[in-house]
């Protein structure tokens, strides 16, 4: 009976301020929902590789040789461990699509003679397998044939070994080698310029010249098997078939960057949505507190009434509870909505044949537990000091706030303000916590979106820096086989060619102790003119004559720095093991590299001076001609033009991490409109009466909605640049959780960053002191008059 | 509507000049289903100068009738006439106008703005008036010439009242309205009050309507309407005003 009268002002009271409810709501769902959004992402992408990968058999160890005898499967079958071996054909080749003339790199990959594969096993999207034993039938990969508008039955050239072999689509596939697919070289998928086209066995033998013989290997592992030590075995086998060396999935260069961006996306997830969670969950709690502060004559009632500090705790609980279920439920709802949508894009960048989107409980579960905890903590607070003043005293209003004059209202400029400003001014210095969490509130909406937006220039930056004046080739050609620096002369006197600088790619495994790396060692001139080493500082590195330079990724991973001493075993030529010391260490953004001068590397490997790859400079007026006759050179296995990789690049940043963000920018408005909303709300409620006096005196509405909103507005202007500072400072503070093996973001803010920081949540703010100006307008002038409060 | 305080025209030397005029006024609240009719046709005229005051129980529609007057609300038929200007037609700005030039309101609650001092509370009107006096001097005139600086925090509910008054005539406007202005005071507080404002209303010659339940005070009036049930039901002239140091209550 009592419960339930008390059961009606609550729905009652929930009803009447459903705005301000809503509004914290609001705060909570945004903190939830980035939390369930990042998490519930990156569990459906773990999720989906790992159904994916045991789905379509995907191997756990691979290996690549020059040409090694069918027999040998046998013996890699016998080593312990293995579960399924198979051998197939890969090679890289320049592909031809009609209709676009730039260069296009294809990985070629051998389909079983007979029968199913065994590993790797395509996905067939359309069309049909090829026919054993065909000659033109072809497979493509399906990001590809997207990218390019082919269809079933359209022909494709493709130049095996040397010479041109036209080739007919009989199929899309997708593969889970492939998931993320990335050309030789480049930094980002890029699916017009690098695709992957499955071939019968038998014509890539024929072509490649490997009649009994195969190329790569893959491996299954039984159970508990050790990769590693499989790995070593199958070297030690292959060592003589001229293999690079073994490696296992987790260097498997799809499954690497999948992992990378996954875990990238992981920090994410957890790092800024654990700081909006944080911020929200905080906001709820003031909020709520000044919510409940307001009800302290109804509190200082129902204790006059004989109702116990308990029940009325349950009461004000339920009413929290309330509020807190309402911002859960939104906060998880559009979590998961959101999260589907962005599972999505990136389902669509990382070319997945199926998507498990099956968030698992944590993120709700935690966004739930935080949410309703700071609303509790925040009501706990103020019921217990409404709760504890004796009844009478609590149905009294608060005694009449007492307000003074500070030196600086003395002073002769303050004499000189109107006294609206001067109402204004007062009402923020005599309650200094009230208009602090306000102005905080409204700071941490600038700050999150600082934080989150400092991604896009870290990134930019990172472009600038890599692309933009650490590179200035236009464009890249590489060769299947080491080539003497003749070929490099060769290639400078193709039209249109400037300048040419030379690269050596070597293979190799570097230990230090029990710690062991695989990472190409990349010879390049002492003095770099096209292809330039910078550090992370934008300083342009010389290569010493001795000793290795290397990436203090590296270093960190080996745990080595300047004058230790690195075991580089090569995996190329002679397979040379020695010891070089590090001369020097230097910061980069991308990768683990490590830098030889290209005539030191030479005396190592005991070969006269050679190149895997020519970085050109190009007459642009001519690069189309030049690609032209390029494409027709034997031997060339991939040419990479810098303009597209750069605009491969922002687009796919603008694809996945501009989406993401954005997100943070929606939320984070959330956030400040719901602070502000509340603040003028409650100030409202609390101040009614001194603005319709206002009014009865004859000011208009514009002049009363300045009072209330010119408050908002100077403590939003007050929250900008402390938002921007405290944004700055998280920034700098959680940058380096950001870092992956293949990524270290710098730390860098532009100023337009701040701006637009700045401009949306001043437009949150604006809109939502727009809502409240609507309530002031309405102010009924004779109600409020009469009563007093 | 320009200011009206120095309307020259036929009668303007006449002391029987009229400030304001209803015409068969009536407001009808409507709440859900139920009617209440506040007032049931109120004719009225309010004369330069004159001080009047309204008198009735609660109920009777007094304050219903000092609002439409005043133009906080607006009547549901008839009509009210300002200086022969018809305000019943004005909309929000226009009644937001008529206040802030003309009327002066003193509520029972002082509605002080608690984060300004005394002077602040009457600049507050001041600023935006035509022709105002000087808050210093409004606040002199109540009394209050030493309290400048005080918050209402720090006031007396008598002073808090007085600085209400100031703030009411500093514009220096053609009506003043008050509504229970002692209701919250006790007996000598309340002289002090109705002492500021007799002499208001003798030094400015401010047209001045008061509102009371408290028959007392009406002594101290040129007038006195006795209202009941939404109407006036009876009208006297005071032949011999009291002043009201001799009032108590």
């Amino acid at each position: 009976m009592v419960t339930r009268a008390l059961d009606k002002k609550l729905i009652r009271d929930l009803w009447r301020m459903r705005g301000q409810v809503l509004a914290i709501g609001l705060i909570m769902a945004s903190g939830i929902a980035v939390l369930v959004m990042g998490l519930s992402t990156v569990e459906s992408l773990d999720e989906t590789a790992r159904a994916y990968y045991e789905r379509y058999r995907f191997a756990h160890v691979f290996a690549r040789v020059k040409r090694a005898p069918e027999r040998l499967a046998a013996e890699i079958g016998a080593l312990p461990g293995v579960q399924t071996v198979e051998t197939r054909v890969i090679a890289n080749a320049v592909l031809d699509v009609a209709g676009f003339e730039e260069p296009i790199v294809a990985e070629l990959v051998s389909l079983p003679e007979s029968g199913e594969a065994k590993l790797n096993l395509v996905t067939l999207r359309s069309g049909r397998m090829p026919r054993p034993r065909s000659t033109d039938e072809a497979l493509v990969s399906e990001p590809f044939a997207e990218a390019h508008g082919l269809n079933l039955g359209d022909r494709i050239r493709a130049v095996l070994n040397g010479s041109w072999r036209e080739l007919r689509i009989v199929g899309v596939a997708l593969s889970p080698e492939y998931v993320y697919a990335i050309g030789p070289g480049a930094l980002m998928p890029d699916d017009a310029r690098f695709g992957v086209v499955w071939l019968d066995e038998s014509l890539l033998k024929a072509a490649f010249d490997l009649d009994g013989a195969f190329n790569a290997v893959s491996l299954s592992l039984l159970r508990g098997a050790n990769p590693d030590i499989v790995i070593d075995e199958l070297d030690r086998l292959l060592e003589r078939y001229g293999s690079v060396g073994a490696y296992g999935r987790k260097d498997q260069i799809s499954n690497w960057f999948l992992t990378n961006e996954i875990e990238q996306l992981r920090t994410l997830s957890y790092l800024l949505p654990a700081i909006f969670l944080a911020v929200a969950a905080f906001l709820t709690n003031m909020v709520l507190t000044r919510l409940i502060a307001m009800e302290r004559s109804e509190i200082g009632l129902l204790k006059a009434f004989g109702y116990r500090d308990r029940e009325i705790g349950r009461h004000y609980f339920k009413f929290v509870f309330a509020i807190g279920v309402l911002g859960v439920l939104l906060g998880a709802a559009a979590g998961y909505g959101f999260g589907w949508y962005e599972t999505h894009l990136y389902a669509a960048f990382f070319h997945f044949p199926f998507l498990l989107f099956r968030p698992g409980p944590t993120s709700f579960v935690i966004g739930a537990v935080v949410g309703l905890g700071a609303a509790f903590a925040g009501a706990f607070r103020a019921v217990r000091t409404a709760v504890t003043l004796p009844p009478a005293e609590a149905m009294r209003p608060p005694a009449p706030p007492m307000f003074r004059r500070t030196a600086l209202a003395r002073a002769a400029i303050a004499q000189r303000i109107e006294q609206l400003t001067r109402i204004i001014l007062r009402q923020v210095a005599r309650y200094p916590m009230r208009s602090f969490t306000t102005c905080f509130g409204i700071s941490m909406a600038v700050a999150v979106l600082v934080l989150s937006m400092q991604w896009l220039d870290a990134v930019d930056h990172m472009v600038d820096v890599y692309f933009r004046e650490a590179q200035s080739q236009d464009m890249t050609v590489s060769f299947a086989e080491p080539r003497t620096f003749e070929a490099a002369r060769a290639l400078s006197r193709l039209p249109g060619v400037l300048a040419i600088e030379p690269m050596r790619a070597v293979p190799a495994k570097l230990r230090v102790g029990a710690r062991e790396e695989r990472e190409a060692l990349q010879g390049l001139p002492a003095v770099q003119t096209l292809y330039r080493v910078y550090d992370a500082s934008g300083d342009a590195l010389t290569l010493p004559r001795e000793g290795l330079m290397i990436s203090s990724m590296l270093g960190k991973m080996l745990g080595v720095g300047r004058g230790d001493l690195i075991t580089v075993e090569t995996l190329e030529g002679r397979r040379e093991v020695m010891q070089l010391r590090v001369a020097g260490t230097f910061e980069t953004y991308m990768g683990s590299p490590a830098y030889i001068e290209i005539g030191a590397l030479a005396r190592l490997m005991k070969e006269r001076p050679t190149l895997t790859s020519v970085h050109l400079r190009v007459d642009s007026t001519r690069q189309d001609a030049l690609v032209r006759e390029l494409k027709a050179l034997p031997g060339i296995t991939a040419i990479t033009l810098k303009a597209a990789a750069i605009e491969m690049f922002d687009e796919t940043m603008a694809d996945t991490l501009l989406i993401f963000v954005s997100f943070f920018i929606f939320f984070a408005g959330a956030l400040a409109f719901g602070v502000t909303y509340n603040a003028a709300r409650i100030a409202l409620s609390e101040r009614g009466r001194e603005l319709a006096t206002l009014r009865v005196l004859g000011f208009t509405r514009a002049e009363i909605s300045y009072l209330m909103l010119g408050e908002i507005a100077l403590l939003a202007l007050l929250a900008l640049p402390l938002g921007s500072l405290i944004g700055w400072l998280l920034g700098r503070a959680t940058v380096h959780g950001f870092e992956t093996e293949l990524f270290r973001v710098p730390f860098v803010l532009e100023p337009s960053t701040f701006g637009i920081a700045i401009v949306v949540a001043s437009v949150a703010t604006a809109l939502s002191a727009l809502f409240v100006r609507r309530r002031i307008d309405r102010l009924d002038l004779i109600a409020v008059l009469k009563t007093r409060e | 509507m320009e200011s009206a305080t120095h309307a020259d025209g036929p009668g303007a030397t006449s002391p029987s000049r009229e400030t304001l005029r209803a015409h068969a006024i009536s407001k009808i609240y409507r709440t859900g289903e139920v009617e209440v009719h506040a007032l049931r046709g109120v004719d009225l005229a309010l004369y330069a100068g004159e001080l009047v005051v309204l008198l009735g129980a609660s109920g009777s529609g007094k304050s219903t009738l000092l609002n439409i007057l005043g133009g906080l609300d607006t009547p549901t038929s008839g009509k009210v006439e300002f200086l022969g200007r018809d305000i019943t037609a004005l909309d929000d700005a226009g009644l937001t106008q008529y206040r802030r030039e003309h009327v002066g309101f003193v509520f029972q609650f002082y509605n002080l703005i608690p984060s300004l001092t005394a002077l602040e509370n009457v600049a507050l009107v001041t600023e935006i008036a035509a022709d105002p006096m000087s808050p210093e001097e409004a606040l002199r005139l109540v009394g209050l010439g030493e309290r400048l600086q005080h918050f209402p925090a720090q006031l007396s509910g008598g002073e808090q009242q007085r600085v209400a008054i100031a703030r009411a005539i500093a514009k220096r406007p053609s009506l003043l309205l008050c509504d229970e202005p002692t209701g919250a005071l006790d007996s000598p507080t309340g002289v002090l009050v109705l002492e500021a404002i007799e002499r208001i209303h003798a030094e400015l010659g401010t047209t001045t309507a008061l509102i009371t339940h408290n028959s007392v005070i009406s002594s101290m009036a040129d007038r006195v309407l006795s209202m009941r049930d939404g109407q006036i039901h009876q009208e006297a002239r005071n032949e011999e005003r009291r002043s009201a140091r001799e009032l108590s209550w």
